[in-house]
């Protein structure tokens, strides 16, 4: 499959009053055509930020740097910030977590969607209207007719983020980015709107990025896996791999401390520590105080990302399919 | 067995109005619970948004009347007590919110965040105060030097340790948790969850736990109350709900939750059609007819009200059927 959106040691840094913040640290990804790629990580390990330099929706106070960033084939770094909203903005869609936060609170729900449909696809006035129309009966809002005189604030959070997502795949978007779609919704609500999402991926071959911290909607949605931890890529693999046999030890702390992997009323596997701030990063692996198999070596030096049969582990000592780490005397 | 609470059909309304001229109507947030919470364990209550869990746990930790209905601690009832036993009431029942940015004063000290309940409920001395809060530090895992510094110095999870550290003061019987763990980032949850956990078992606690995340409900919880639009819909033993649930909305809510899975064959989730109905116009009959592949024409008129069935308290007409079903 030809790769739609191509990123290689994407890095994004903000000046701050601490200094230098590096908040995204050589990132690569790759999504094919029709692919639903799933981005894990605890909050604070970039996923957002390497999403939003990609969307050049950064402020002025972030510098970002990459080897390579294209998209359908077309070189972004050559182009500004702006150029390159304008060459995505058609092609690419993000949803955000808050919903409210994304939709403007003093117009119509109606009226927003026919401004995105104005900016990119142009065409008349009626022709909007019905297409907003179709829009909102798409993403299963009862009414639709009706609900595009409605403000955000009328509606639930539910309602607001199946808004959110019509006006997403209002242009036919190649490729959704989808950051916590459901992480501020019930488990009821959460279930129809990653349905609804899978079934527009499906019918409309499009590409997804799906961030979110919950590992078994990754398992349900995704195809192929990248986990984050502290601005770097620790691991990537196809779903089924990584939640089968996970090979960074931070993965598999991570899916072994989930309350479905342990006896009811059992302690729950934990990770030590926190996860490393973004001015107190360790010299060593980023992983290496808390992880179970840290020694000399990792927290002296920076493992790169390795590649194994099955994909990539940044890790000098990656776990073997039992769970233990290889190249190390037991 | 020791009952340290027991609620007797409680009840939360709150007057609502909705635009300047419009006359005020009626939220019935909690509209009708009843429980019994043993020393040393979990109850905890799941519900979509809006069903009334904040509501309730306001109201059994005493920072709420009840509109209707009666709370009772240690056998004894909480409205308009005498004087004396106030003082013991505000002692035994004690909160933890779920965003622990907003429930620490930013600008005490986590001695003085500690040390504030002992100073208004206790006549404990200024060196007993503070020993006792370094000792409570100990004990929920965190550094002395926590002692003397504010709370925007600590992460999340040390946080939440924080707040648990204070709701523990003054030793209370019953701790209300309401979403302790959600803010968290999951490799903390866990170390969260085992904290309570240990507490409870050391300190033969008796937990309230509010929570949307039927994974870590099912891991601490003894018995689980499933609430929709104020009411108790079906109450009963964790395992057996999770297991056999007998109400169509824990059916919902169980088949709606995410699992980890792999392989080609992957289980979709049974979703629920539908949102949560206004608590301003509650529909008539069962308040799930209408997102209820179970409903009949009596689901429309009559109101199912709790009954037992196979172990557990259920409030609906057909509950013997979908537990009879297949599927
Ligand atoms: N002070 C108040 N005044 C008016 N209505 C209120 C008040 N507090 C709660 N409500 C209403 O009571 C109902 C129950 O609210 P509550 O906060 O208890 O829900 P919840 O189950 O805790 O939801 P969530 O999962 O979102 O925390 C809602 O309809 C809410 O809007
Ligand atoms: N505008 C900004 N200025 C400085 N730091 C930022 C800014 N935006 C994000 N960060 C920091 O970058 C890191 C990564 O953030 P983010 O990508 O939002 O994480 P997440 O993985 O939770 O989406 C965090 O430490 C965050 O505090
Ligand atoms: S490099 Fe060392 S510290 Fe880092 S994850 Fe691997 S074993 Fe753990
Ligand atoms: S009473 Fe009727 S509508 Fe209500 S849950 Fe039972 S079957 Fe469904
Ligand atoms: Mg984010
Ligand atoms: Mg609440």
């Amino acid at each position: 499959m030809p790769a739609l959106l191509e990123i290689r040691g994407l890095t994004v840094e903000f000046t701050t009053s601490r200094g230098i913040l590096r908040a995204v640290d050589r990132v690569d990804m790759d999504v094919a055509e029709g692919e639903v790629l799933g981005v894990v990580g605890e909050s604070g390990s970039g996923k957002s930020v390497s999403m939003l330099a990609l969307m050049g929706l950064l402020g002025s106070n972030a510098k970002l740097t990459a080897d390579r960033l294209a998209f359908a084939g077309t070189d972004l770094l050559t182009l500004t910030p702006r150029q390159r909203r304008k060459l995505v903005g058609k092609d690419v869609a993000m949803i955000f977590q808050e919903p409210t936060t994304s939709l403007n609170p003093c117009f119509t729900v109606g009226f927003q969607i026919v401004e995105a449909l104005k900016e990119h696809m142009g065409g008349t006035r009626k022709w909007r209207r019905d297409r907003a129309v179709e829009l909102l009966n798409l993403v299963g809002i009862p009414d639709p007719g009706a609900r595009l005189n409605a403000f955000p604030h009328q509606l639930s959070g539910g309602m607001n983020q199946r808004v959110m997502i019509a006006m997403a795949i209002a242009c036919q978007p190649r490729l959704l980015i989808a950051d916590e779609p459901t992480t501020a919704l019930d488990v009821t609500i959460q279930a129809q709107i990653l349905e609804l999402l899978t079934r527009l991926q499906r019918q409309h071959n499009m590409a997804m990025v799906l961030i979110t911290h919950d590992m078994a909607v990754v398992s349900e949605t995704a195809q192929r896996v990248q986990v984050m931890y502290a601005g770097q890529l620790v691991e990537t693999r196809s779903a089924d791999d990584l939640f089968s046999r996970p090979r960074h030890p931070y993965t598999a702390a991570l899916l072994s401390s989930l309350p479905e992997h342990a006896e009811r009323r059992a302690r729950l596997a934990t990770i030590p520590g926190l996860v490393p701030g973004i001015g107190d990063r360790p010299v060593g692996c980023l992983f290496s105080p808390r992880c179970a198999h840290a020694n000399d070596r990792c927290r002296a030096e920076r493992p790169d990302l390795y590649r194994d049969p099955e994909g990539l582990a940044r890790c000098f000592y990656p776990l073997d399919d039992s769970g233990r780490p290889e190249g190390v005397a037991a | 067995m020791t009952v340290v609470m027991e609620a007797k059909g409680v009840r939360r309304y709150y007057e609502v109005k909705k635009g300047m001229l419009a006359k005020a109507a009626t939220v019935r947030a909690v509209d009708g619970v009843s429980f019994t919470l043993e020393a040393g364990r979990t109850l905890a209550i799941v519900g979509e948004s809006g069903c009334g869990k904040s509501s309730l746990a306001r109201v059994l930790a005493m920072l709420e009347p009840p509109s209707d209905g009666e709370l009772l601690i240690d056998g004894l009832p909480t409205l308009a007590p005498e004087a004396d036993r106030r003082v013991a009431l505000r002692r035994a029942v004690q909160m933890v919110f779920q965003n622990p940015y907003g429930s620490l004063n930013p600008r005490h000290t986590v001695g003085r965040i500690l040390e504030e309940p002992l100073e208004i409920n206790t006549d404990l001395s200024r060196d007993q105060r503070a020993e006792a809060a370094r000792a409570i530090l100990a004990r929920v895992g965190l550094r002395p030097e926590a002692y003397g510094r504010y709370p925007h110095m600590f992460s999340g999870g040390q946080r939440q340790r924080i707040a648990i550290a204070r709701a523990l003061m003054l030793k209370p019987r019953v701790v209300i948790a309401d979403e302790p763990v959600s803010a968290l980032d999951i490799s903390i949850q866990g170390q969260i969850l085992n904290l309570l956990m240990d507490l409870q078992e050391e300190l033969r606690l008796a937990y309230i736990f509010v929570s949307h995340d039927l994974g870590v409900v099912h891991h601490i919880a003894d018995e689980v109350m499933v609430m929709y639009l104020g009411r108790p819909v079906e109450h009963g033993e964790t395992g057996l709900l999770f297991d056999r649930p007998a109400h169509p909305y824990t059916r919902a809510l169980l088949g709606s939750r995410p699992r980890i899975q792999t392989g080609a064959n992957k289980i979709p989730r049974k979703t629920l059609s539908g949102e949560l109905p206004s608590p301003l116009r509650p529909p008539p009959g069962c308040a799930f007819h209408q997102r209820c592949t179970f409903a009949t024409e009596l689901c429309k008129r009559d109101r199912p009200e709790l009954r037992q069935v196979e172990g557990r308290a259920v409030a609906c007409h057909h509950a013997e059927t979908v537990l009879g079903g297949a599927d």
